[in-house]
């Protein structure tokens, strides 16, 4: 898994590409926590990632309590149908922000 | 077939995705690939992380392909403490962002992703068997 990391504005995007497994998921989680202390807005572009565990899971959920808890926000784009399907059938679709 | 005999610690799991990765090759769709790979991560993770405790140990893993209908058999195997990862309720996915916890959703996948699940404990085994129509 490789991430890419652009600020744009308030906001930093980091573009995941690859497979979000539970080693490389350690590397996403402490990326996330580290835009938060950067920026209160976090975008996750995920057009070039494969699949995710339920470590990546635990990754986005930290992510996701961080992000109320500083009142920012968390936002996840390009999800592919096969990424779409773990958030629905694990009920993170209805905890994260996804947008199309 | 294809057969892997290795420490079960977290360093190695990308040998075990990558072997799983080369055994499909042009053999299913990039779906059921991811399929399998979250699978095997997930069953993997959890014998590196408590089968042996905090000693380290083995896990081996056998790759074969089966015929009519065509399909993967996957099977795992650590010796260490006797646990049946398919045995655990499934969690619940209704509750809110603060309730949430992550606790059992990665055998929760593997359940729905795999068309068969065994466990049995044998001779100071324990063997994951599952098996996916490509």
């Amino acid at each position: 898994m490789n991430i890419t990391e652009n600020k744009i504005n308030e906001t930093i995007v980091l573009s995941i590409e690859g497979r979000i497994d539970t080693n490389s998921s350690t590397q996403l989680q402490a990326k996330i926590l580290q835009s938060f202390q950067k920026a209160k807005n976090l975008e996750l572009d995920f057009a070039q990632a494969d699949y995710i565990t339920s470590a990546g899971l635990r990754a986005l959920l930290i992510g996701q309590k961080t992000a109320a808890s500083k009142g920012g926000t968390m936002k996840l784009l390009h999800v592919k149908p096969m990424i779409m399907n773990v958030f629905q059938m694990s009920g993170f679709a209805k905890i994260l922000t996804i947008e199309p | 077939m294809k057969e892997l005999k290795l420490k079960a610690i977290d360093e190695n799991l990308s040998v075990v995705l990558d072997t799983t990765e080369a055994f499909l090759e042009g053999q299913c769709s990039e779906e059921i690939k991811n399929e399998i790979l979250i699978s095997i991560d997930e069953l993997f993770i959890n014998i590196a992380h408590y089968a042996y405790g905090a000693e380290e140990g083995e896990a081996y893993i056998k790759l074969e392909m089966k015929e009519e209908p065509k399909s993967i058999k996957i099977t795992l195997m650590d010796w260490g403490i006797p646990f049946d990862p398919f045995a655990k309720e499934d969690p619940d996915i209704d509750l809110t962002l603060e309730e949430r916890k992550i606790g059992g959703l990665g055998i929760f996948m593997v359940k729905d992703y795999m068309d068969q699940v065994n466990y049995e404990y044998r001779d100071g085994s324990n063997i994951v068997t599952l098996v996916k129509k490509l």
